[in-house]
């Protein structure tokens, strides 16, 4: 074996070791940027051949793109606020994800946590206004934590795939929205698109001061750091992280493996659900069908894309919200079907879990394998 | 014999025909997964592939006027979706399920996109069989017409459920499913053979898809399956990999799936989305009861990542 570099007795200048280390740590932390990035950029790149393919520029495209999520201020709120509900739905795949579970229901938390927000708030009408929106608040997280934690006990207590269970989940939480917006909870005069009935003003959301942005970009930004807290830092974490390795050997730590599982999984749920809350309080105004408006979807990508660290996924929730928000600007400019966007996700993601492959491959990323360069 | 009033008898006879109509694109997808399935791989894409090759088959039955061409289209569009699959999984650290469900997204993505000059125009249906013609009861009529795929499909599930058994080829594709390491020994290469069964997988999927937009609903819409192909997945781990218990499991989802319109059309409106939700309620009970956390599953394919 060759001698490298960690291992080298070789007296040094203090100042050159410290240039040393200073690259090792860089290059240990590099791959977890370099790897993701030349991934984003590969799948640009095929979805230029796409964009050619069909006969469009795709130079126009990407200018159009950029116009569209970040061109202007306008734009730039607009695309945060599309960002929104996305850091919230990228932690209902994110947590569970360190647990080693795939949950990709987080559209059934979503809609969920939006009808029993809506319920309460117009249950609730005449109460003061503070308390009613902490209360939507609860009902959101409760509904939604209910909803994943099932999932996550299923899992763990019945040995059934989470995958598969948490998208049929919110097929089943789509359809029982349907039931209760259409039914019990219609607002008779809601006739084309049928609703819940409207919150009062009082009860809505508004916006960050100086944006056009409503609060629950706070939120979910605050989500974050939390999650990223919890997981870094909490015995919690580190517990859900032991066991996301390798369930066995975390259950013979004496490690309770049960209740860690429901707790991240109701905490993702929860998460989901609260991005429902806002998506009424703060957007429709009311519970109904633009509920199930694909967040959950999206947010699977935003997770993956950042490799499931929270923090990481505040940088890319807002990249696609502004993907998201130049959707239709690229519909009326290029005469392209709105699903280009779709096409484009659908080729990120892709190309980011093929990525996958490359970690831990390249000699560059690891200092212990660097010969000594003299 | 005049009356067509059957009353309440056309609750089950709707759903028996409903169950015919409904249960095709199980059949096919999950025939095709099963294939996929016994080879040691999972592919949660085919309700993506579902989706495109609703789309293609529909785009050129109305460009050729044939639905023959349609459904080839759509088996081809799916073989290359399920050729995409086995290739991209056989790298190590990438994940046959997260790449399913990036398929699913891809696929349904691309086929919106593609699919948009498609909504209106109008494409030749598929032919079925009039079983019911002895009867002079329109029900009973509409009942028993049956399509020809959902015949095709029931074949191919005996086939199928032959040939794991008696054929080389059978033999090869459960050895490979069971243990790597075995086919490795035996001279055969697990990467390939997957390839080869997610394609297969894959091509059924098309068919099943074609069978949306060509038969029943019978047009191309960006809603035409919703959860159709994962339910299939599903109900491969219910049918423990055995395609007869496949086919009979199909049946039942799609009886399942028929109970909504069929207690619509004698005028029960109370809770229409609620029976709506039924084939994914009646999907996640048989996950629950099937499943164990402390035995593995009868039949199962020693390599599947989603039993392990």
């Amino acid at each position: 074996m060759t001698d490298t570099v960690s291992s080298a007795g070789v007296p040094a200048l203090l100042g050159a070791r410290g240039y040393r280390a200073a690259l090792e740590w860089i290059a240990r932390r590099a791959e977890a940027f370099v790897i993701p990035l030349a991934a984003l950029v590969v799948g640009m790149v095929l979805f230029s051949v796409f964009v050619a393919l069909v006969g469009k520029s795709p130079l126009q495209l990407y200018e159009t793109m950029w116009r569209g999520g970040f061109g202007s201020w306008f734009s730039i709120q607009n695309s945060l606020s599309r960002g929104a509900p996305l850091l919230l739905a990228a932690l209902c795949v994110a947590l569970p994800a360190r647990l080693g579970l795939v949950v990709i229901g987080g559209e059934g938390a979503i809609v969920l946590g939006g009808v029993a927000a809506a319920a309460i708030g117009v249950a609730l009408n005449g109460a003061p206004s503070f308390l009613v929106i902490l209360l939507m608040g609860v009902g959101g997280v409760v509904a939604g934590g209910i909803w994943i934690g099932a999932v996550g006990a299923l899992r763990h207590y019945r040995a059934v795939n989470e995958t598969i269970s948490s998208l049929l989940m919110a097929y089943i939480a789509i359809a029982l929205m349907n039931h209760l917006v259409e039914g019990p909870l219609r607002d008779p005069a809601s006739l084309n698109k049928p609703s819940t009935q409207p919150l009062a003003d009082i009860y809505r959301i508004g916006n960050i001061p100086g944006m056009e942005v409503h609060w629950g970009l706070g939120v979910g930004i605050l989500a974050c750091v939390l999650s990223w807290l919890l997981i870094e830092k909490t015995r919690w974490g580190f517990a859900a992280r032991i066991a996301g390795g390798n369930v066995r050997a975390a259950q013979v730590q004496g490690l309770a493996v049960g209740p860690l599982i429901v707790g991240f999984t109701a905490l993702a749920g929860g998460f989901a659900g609260l991005a429902g809350m806002l998506e009424v309080a703060a957007v429709q105004g009311s519970a109904n069908g633009s509920l199930a408006a694909g967040y959950g979807y999206t947010g699977i990508l935003v997770a993956f894309l950042a490799r499931h660290n929270p923090l990481a996924i505040i940088p890319v929730a807002i990249l696609l919200g502004g993907i998201d928000a130049s959707g239709g600007l690229i519909q009326r400019r290029m005469d392209l079907p709105d699903a280009t966007v779709l096409v484009l996700q659908g080729m990120l993601f892709i190309v980011i879990l093929f990525s996958e492959t490359f970690y831990g491959r390249f000699k560059l990323f690891n200092p212990d394998l660097w010969q000594r360069s003299t | 014999m005049e009356t067509t009033d059957i009353g309440l008898w056309g609750v089950p006879l709707a759903m028996l025909g409903g169950a015919i109509r409904v249960s095709t694109p199980f059949i096919f997808v999950s025939l095709g997964e099963a294939i996929t399935e016994r080879s040691g791989r999972i592919n949660l894409g085919l309700e993506g592939t579902l989706v495109f090759g609703a789309m293609s088959a529909y785009a050129v039955a109305v460009v050729t006027g044939s639905p023959w061409l349609g459904l080839l289209a759509a088996a081809f569009a799916g073989l290359c979706f399920g050729l995409f699959h086995g290739w991209i999984c056989k790298f190590p650290k990438v994940n046959d399920i997260a790449i399913g469900i990036a398929l699913m997204l891809f696929g349904s993505g691309l086929a919106f996109f593609f699919g948009k000059p498609f909504i209106q125009p109008s494409a030749p249906d598929l032919p079925a069989i009039p079983f019911g013609a002895w009867s002079s009861i329109p029900q009973v009529q509409a009942a028993l017409n049956v399509n020809v795929l959902f015949l095709i499909g029931a074949a191919l599930a005996v086939f199928l459920w032959w040939a794991f058994r008696n054929t080389r080829v059978g033999l090869i594709v459960r050895v490979v499913g069971d243990s790597a390491d075995a086919a490795r020994a035996m001279g055969l290469n697990p990467n390939t053979v997957r390839l080869l069964a997610t394609g297969a997988g894959g091509a059924l999927a098309g068919i099943g898809g074609a069978y949306l937009s060509l038969y029943y609903p019978g047009s191309w819409t960006e809603r035409i399956s919703s959860g159709q192909g994962l339910m299939a997945v599903a109900l491969v781990i219910f049918a423990r990999w055995n395609p007869l218990g496949c086919f009979a499991a199909a049946l039942l989802f799609g009886g399942a799936g028929a109970l909504g319109p069929a207690l619509q059309s004698v005028g029960v409106t109370q809770g229409y989305y609620l029976f709506y939700a039924a084939p994914y309620i009646l999907t996640l009970v048989i996950m629950i009861a099937t499943s164990s956390p402390s035995r593995t599953l009868a039949g199962a394919p020693g390599e599947l990542s989603i039993t392990k």
